[in-house]
């Protein structure tokens, strides 16, 4: 009976490693792959980093809905009853925009910190100092609900006043959601534990959620 | 990628019976977990069929103990039209959520796919515990609709605006019962978003070393794809349902229109608009058609290529097409709302490309026959449910060029013909796909092979039981024959009910053949016979290069490297004529590998 002699497993040479071409994480593989663990460590990011853009994908298209319907819906009947929005919603505005400076300027202390270099004193301090300003916004937005209820105007007086309090209370438990990432990462770095991609996913947040927010106010101020 | 051991074996292998079977981060348990809940599911929604199918061919008949599901709907066992349209809704609802998306995607999809990219789990395995109990208790939610106030909502599982926000007054279960529909869907909805977030983040990140983008196997791809469409679609459904339950709740009015009446009362809502739940609904529910099919088109593909021991004619065109199907699933949802009074320009835009997705469908289903031609094709349950899938899809995807065009469509949107389209192309085919799914991967999960006689035998009176049941529908549909009635009393309709009780004695007949798989699967589990090895059917992917079942960690501690496209079959290796994914042993190929 013939007996077939096969070759010795062998590795081809052309499939060594090779700078930036390890076919592993990230869009930036769709070329060949060489299976070179070493490059896949420092060329993908960690899961949180690819994560929060997800997230962020999912509540734009949830706030794209919403803001739909908004248009949708005052173009399509005659019922709609405009106001003017409660002045404070400008100063929360102020407050929203300054976290996300003072949550960048944690942001490189946290990070300086964590790399070794210059010494910093309490790196935590500019988290707490964005946490009390995202608390604030918070507090400035139920002041504005608590405004409107004054002047009569709640959740179904009119379809102007249903879609202000879907949009704010929407925004704002997202914003509440940030808040939670931000007593999370502090706990973390008052633990040692925290690691970069967990800040910068935080810090991402909480930016989209600013600047979700001017939108908000923009769509606000020219629908309502 | 990543350092597998560094980013997903951040659990440590449970040891209480409640952390190992019931509130698991084990993506394995999670995907068995979601596997249960569908199979549940899908025979409630079958027994809800056959309830609706004896009442449709034998109008007075009591059907015995239905009088115990609700003593209003159906008194002395024979329903009420209202209660077969709430039968109806939850029979459409719990097909559609909760088994043509949780098996194919969210069963196969956990269990399967951080084995084939070679990662230790999903990198979120909290979210990924919480995205099948927050799905768990939304199936609850739904169920509960059935003791729960008037019943479940009649609404049809679209639930149309405005009967689905002005309350009870629209007829039972129209109150509650909406609410706890939208409850559920939204709920469903969180469940499907967590999952998203872990299908992606483990497909761009978690991919081991070797591991390209386009040595990820069809089913990777295929579950990429649709985690990708569900993120966009369910994100948008979510609002929505919360607008309806503000509608119930809150008094707000985003769907009723002004001066409404309804039974003599008029609704005190005023100004919403009904087309608005139309558009939100659909840009949902178009792309969900292909998050239930497109996983099943990347898993009959990925078995059949095993069987025919050859790679399919194009693996990069299968990929490009299930991408091309997910975009323009997005630009053609318009079709469903042919007869909503749309300008016609507007149904002109969505014709259009309505066509235009034929193309990649098309595409799909050529490369797939084309590479089948002048293969030895290993003909096993999973290879004929393989072929069943194409067939089902091929044969109800041709009556959607029809309804792609308004002017026909409008003639047909009410009918049995579009009943008949989407039970074969999205219904009948995705329900082969997880068939198809089960008997391919049913020894890796277990250890066990399941008997391929009564697999057949499930197969066969599965597929011409289906042919039976949904061909006659198109001819329905073509003879006028409208949807959503309860019974045929007209003199153009009494003609057809023959047709209608052939379909049901079918339906019957084929539901009991389910039995058939029911048992095979529970038999197989605990007596079936034991797989010879742990890659029985001689395949190349990751999965069928570990334990079988796999370990805790899915490769025993070690992290494997890929050498190979994930279809390298038709060659002359060691092991045979394959190579696996995993070996690095150099094999003549007749293409460039990717």
């Amino acid at each position: 009976m013939a007996t077939t002699v096969h070759e010795p497993p062998q590795i081809d040479p052309r499939r060594l490693p090779r700078q930036r071409q390890s076919g592993n994480g990230d869009w930036g593989n769709l070329r060949p792959s060489d299976g070179n663990v070493r490059v896949a460590l420092e060329y993908s990011p960690p899961p949180s980093s690819t994560a929060i853009w997800v997230v962020l994908f999912a509540v734009t298209m949830m706030f794209a809905a919403f803001s739909s319907a908004l248009i949708v819906r005052k173009g399509s009947s005659l019922d709609w009853q405009g106001f003017a929005l409660p002045s404070i919603l400008y100063f929360n505005t102020l407050v929203l925009i300054v976290s996300s400076l003072t949550l960048e300027v944690a942001r490189r202390r946290v990070t300086t910190f964590m790399g070794g270099g210059i010494q910093v004193e309490n790196p935590t301090r500019w988290l707490y100092v964005t946490l009390f300003l995202g608390l604030l916004f918070v507090a400035g937005q139920y002041v504005a609900w608590s405004q409107l209820r004054a002047e009569g105007l709640y959740l179904a007086t009119n379809p102007s006043s249903s879609f202000f309090y879907l949009l704010t209370v929407t925004h704002a438990l997202h914003v509440l959601g940030g808040l939670g990432g931000l007593l999370y990462v502090i706990r973390k770095l008052n633990r040692s534990a925290l690691r970069r991609n967990q800040l910068v996913a935080t810090a991402r947040y909480w930016h989209f959620m600013g600047l979700l927010w001017v939108y908000l106010l923009l769509l606000l101020w020219m629908k309502l | 990628m990543h350092d597998v051991a560094a980013h997903a074996a951040h659990h440590a292998p449970p040891t209480s019976f409640i952390r190992k079977h019931v509130f698991s981060l084990d993506h394995k348990v999670i995907g068995k977990q979601y596997y249960a809940l569908a199979l549940v599911a899908a025979f409630v929604g079958m027994f809800l069929s056959w309830f609706m199918r004896i009442h449709l061919a034998w109008n007075d008949t009591a059907i015995p103990g239905l009088q115990l599901l609700s003593k209003t709907g159906a008194p002395g066992g024979v329903m009420t039209p209202e209660y077969y349209l709430q039968l109806m809704t939850m029979h459409g609802t719990i097909m559609v959520f909760f088994v043509l998306t949780t098996a194919p995607f969210a069963a196969f999809g956990n269990y399967f796919l951080p084995i084939q990219v070679g990662a230790e789990d999903m990198p979120f395995p909290h979210f990924n515990m919480m995205s099948f109990w927050v799905t768990f208790v939304a199936f609850l939610v739904l169920m509960s609709s059935f003791i729960l106030g008037d019943g479940p909502t009649l609404g049809g599982w679209t639930q149309y605006a405005p009967l689905n926000a002005v309350g009870s007054v629209a007829g039972p279960g129209q109150g509650l019962g909406v609410v706890l529909w939208a409850t559920s869907i939204g709920l469903f909805c969180v469940g499907q978003l967590l999952g998203s977030l872990n299908f992606i983040t483990t497909t761009l990140d978690l991919r081991v070393k070797g591991m390209s983008l386009m040595r990820l196997p069809l089913t990777a791809w295929a579950w990429f794809i649709t985690s990708c469409m569900g993120l966009t679609a369910f994100a948008v459904l979510m609002p929505a349902c919360i607008l309806v339950i503000l509608d119930h709740v809150a008094g707000t009015s985003f769907f009723v229109a002004s001066n409404l009446v309804i039974n003599d009362q008029v609704q005190p809502h005023s100004g919403g608009s009904t087309l608005l739940w139309q558009h939100l609904f659909w840009f949902f529910g178009h792309p969900e058609v292909y998050i239930a099919i497109v996983p099943g088109l990347g898993i009959v593909s990925h078995i059949l290529i095993t069987n025919m021991r050859k790679p399919m004619l194009s693996h990069r065109t299968l990929i490009y097409s299930m991408g091309a199907l997910a975009v323009l699933s997005y630009m053609v949802y318009g079709h469903h709302m042919f007869v909503s009074g749309m300008n016609p320009f507007s149904s002109l835009a969505f014709s259009f490309p309505t066509l235009v997705i034929t193309i990649p469908s098309t595409i799909v289903v050529l490369v797939q026959v084309f590479s089948l031609y002048g293969s030895k094709l290993r003909i096993n349950s999973a290879s004929l449910f393989s072929l069943g899938f194409i067939s089902m899809f091929v044969a109800g995807g041709v009556s959607g060029f029809f309804l792609a065009q308004p002017s026909i469509d409008i003639m047909l949107h009410a009918t049995y013909f579009v009943v008949g389209h989407f039970h074969m192309v999205m219904g009948v085919a995705a329900m082969f796909g997880i068939f198809a799914g089960t008997y391919f991967w049913f020894p890796k999960m277990t250890g066990r092979m399941m008997n391929e006689t009564l697999g057949k035998a499930h197969f066969w009176l599965s597929f011409v039981g289906a042919y039976c049941i949904f061909m006659p529908f198109h001819y329905l549909g073509l003879a006028g024959n409208v949807r959503r009635y309860s019974s045929f009393v007209d003199d153009f309709l009494q003609p057809l009910i023959p047709v209608h009780r052939f379909i049901t004695v079918a339906a019957l007949l084929t539901g009991a053949a389910q039995l058939i798989f029911l048992y095979n699967l529970i038999h197989s589990r605990f007596w079936g016979k034991l797989a010879p090895n742990d890659n029985p059917w001689e395949a190349t992917s990751l999965e069928w290069s570990t334990a079988t079942p796999p370990p805790f960690d899915n490769f025993g501690g070690k992290h494997p490297v890929v050498y190979h496209d994930p279809y390298q079959y038709g060659v002359q290796s060691s092991v045979g004529d394959y190579v696996m994914q995993t070996s690095p042993e150099q094999v003549k190929t007749e293409s460039d590998e990717q």
